[in-house]
């Protein structure tokens, strides 16, 4: 892995992003209707105060006209303001970003927590009746619809059991560490959950491949034991393939990430972009769609370049 | 259930005489337990739905003046007891699972269309189509899926029908790549070359020679989208887009259910359990088909 093909990797992604931003401005201003209509059913607010919005938002300019002078400046570091609020779309952002890290972080770290060891002993006891299991309940995982989950654990851990808060980010005039930790435990499970299931399947299916391969067969007749040849020889082969496919799997955790905070009510970015949709506040919708999409393109870049880093033998010319 | 687990090459076990193509699928597939439930499963579902409404005593919108206000309880008239506004839940999950299966449905076969057409152009043309369809595809992969159409349903109001266009619009990627890789494979076999020599024209030799090579990772990923489409159009539903109330469908219902959940929570698992018990059947026939159709030599 050499740093050109690092520089590569990123260079391909500008075009890609740049195709990205054009389909989601047209999509968004082509669309009938738009974000001044609220008013137009306000007789507090004057036809002429619209046209001056209409203005001064730009909204009045072509669409090419318009997405240029967006692409400006987004390029300077600005993404506009937002029509609800009229504050930069930037911080608006990085106000909801926090809580959405804190749930993605836990339920990603989590994941890979018990996905790993799943996926390792499934492939280990391979035909066994606890890979079949575990197989099944994989399959269970991908097959449950996030919404109803965060709905089911709702009912158990808050209205039957009463352990934790239903839904929300703090209690009011609460704050503490363990307070905001008892919010956080069951939107995080709920996420982590779908992202356990098929995870558990790429680590199988990787370990699968090397525990096949000559070179364990070599470290058995060794003398070495399971254990040792599943951390020493296996893990680090078998994660290779398993890194892309979790990387492509980035798309479905925003998904899962925007249902979690609906139903949950935990203020962050997804919420943020439902919120917008009511609204019509393009700006935002616009900014929040561009940086879930970088996400999207980074995760990528990052498994091709870590794929190559665990993988000596890929060259990229 | 030992079936998921089998490994490339123990699918072959077979031996000769030799027996037709779609012999040795049905073959292979009935020994693929959990497909085999999941197609019964899926077979049952689709009778109940497209022949329930005609037996069932109530309209989907049909409401019971004297139980308003709040959700019925179950009992022997209503299965599933009422909702609040005084519908027979049962009836209500029935017409859902019609609309949410249709919509499924008729998304993945859009999807499946889209992606065949797409990947078949890429693969079999390569050059600039090739570059321009494949971009355009990394482009479609690299938007947030879910936010993407919650962003078009939003904003288009669509009525099902355009939903459905909605949801197959997003979810053919997978098969456009899977297709042209097919497609880029097979058109340097000689079967292709000699239909060439004989003078079929392109569509000709796309249609008539590779792509009927190419139907059994086709299928596979027709049936997959079908479980996609379903859960999309059940959590757009579920978020208050796509199918719109009072037309039922699992993820609207879902929906509806929740402000009710610790007085009549099984409003809410009802519909859960069918999208469930549905994707998973899809999932475990999709599955089965893999094993049956592309054996791993």
């Amino acid at each position: 892995m050499s740093l050109s093909y690092l520089l590569r990797r990123l260079g391909g992604a500008i075009p890609l992003l740049l195709g990205i931003s054009v389909i989601l401005f047209a999509i968004i201003h082509l669309a009938p209707g738009g974000p001044l209509d609220m008013y137009l059913e306000n007789p507090s607010v004057s036809p002429e105060a619209i046209e001056q919005m209409r203005t001064a938002y730009g909204l009045d300019q072509p669409v090419p006209v318009q997405y240029f002078l967006w692409l400006k400046s987004m390029l300077a570091g600005d993404w506009g303001y937002s029509i609800r609020t009229g504050k930069p779309v930037l911080s608006e952002i990085l106000n909801r970003l926090g809580p959405t890290l804190q749930l993605s972080g836990l339920a990603l770290g989590f994941a890979f927590i018990v996905a790993m060891p799943l996926g390792v002993i499934s492939a280990t006891r391979r035909g066994s009746k606890l890979d079949t299991g575990l197989t099944l309940f994989s399959f269970a995982g991908i097959s449950t619809p996030v919404f109803w989950m965060a709905l089911l654990f709702q009912l158990l851990f808050s209205v039957q059991l009463g352990w934790l808060p239903s839904a929300g980010y703090q209690s009011v005039g609460d704050g503490s560490l363990v307070d905001r930790l008892r919010h956080l435990v069951m939107p995080a499970t709920v996420l982590s959950f779908a992202i356990i299931a098929s995870w558990s399947r790429y680590i199988r299916s990787g370990m699968v491949d090397v525990l096949n391969q000559d070179y364990i067969r070599t470290a058995y007749a060794k003398g070495r034991t399971e254990i040792g040849v599943v951390v020493l020889h296996a893990l680090r082969n078998a994660m290779i393939p398993a890194v892309t496919v979790i990387a492509v799997d980035f798309a479905t955790i925003i998904s899962g990430a925007v249902i979690t905070e609906t139903v949950f009510a935990w203020p962050g970015i997804g919420r943020l972009f439902m919120e917008a949709m009511d609204g019509r506040d393009y700006p935002i919708l616009m900014g929040l769609m561009m940086l879930g999409s970088f996400g999207i393109v980074l995760a990528n870049v990052i498994a091709d370049v870590t794929y190559a880093a665990l993988d000596p033998r890929i060259r990229y010319g | 259930m030992a079936d998921l687990t089998r490994e490339a090459g123990e699918t072959l076990a077979t031996t000769a005489p030799p027996q037709s193509y779609w012999r040795r699928v049905r073959k292979r597939f009935m020994r693929h337990k959990p497909a085999v439930f999941g197609l019964c499963f899926l077979v049952l579902m689709a009778i109940v739905v497209v022949f329930g409404p005609f037996v069932l005593p109530y309209g989907f919108d049909q409401q019971d003046y004297d139980l308003i206000g709040l959700p019925g309880p179950m009992n022997a008239e209503h299965w599933l007891g009422t909702d609040q506004l005084g519908r027979d839940a049962t009836t209500r999950l029935i017409y859902g699972g019609r609309v949410s299966l249709a919509v499924g449905l008729a998304g993945a076969l859009v999807a499946t269309f889209l992606g065949t057409l797409i990947g078949a152009l890429a693969g079999f043309y390569r050059g600039w189509v090739d570059t321009i369809l494949m971009r355009f595809t990394d482009i479609m992969l690299s938007i947030p899926p879910l936010p993407l159409v919650l962003l078009l349903s939003s904003l288009f109001r669509p009525s099902p029908p355009l939903l459905v266009g909605i949801i197959g619009g997003l979810i053919w990627m997978g098969t456009a790549r899977l297709v042209r890789s097919q497609f880029l494979a097979l058109r340097e076999r000689e079967f292709v070359e000699a239909a060439r020599a004989l003078g079929a024209s392109g569509p000709r030799l796309i249609v008539r020679h590779i792509l009927p090579n190419a139907i059994g990772p086709i299928t596979v990923a027709a049936t997959l989208a079908v479980g996609s489409a379903i859960m999309t159009e059940s959590a757009l539903s579920f978020l208050g887009f796509g199918i719109l109330p009072p037309t039922p469908s699992w993820g609207n219902l879902l929906n509806a259910a929740s402000p009710w959940l610790s007085t009549a929570p099984w409003l809410a698992i009802a519909p859960g359990l069918c999208i469930l018990l549905t994707v998973l059947s899809v999932n475990f026939l999709g599955d089965g088909l893999r094993d049956a159709m592309e054996p791993r030599e």
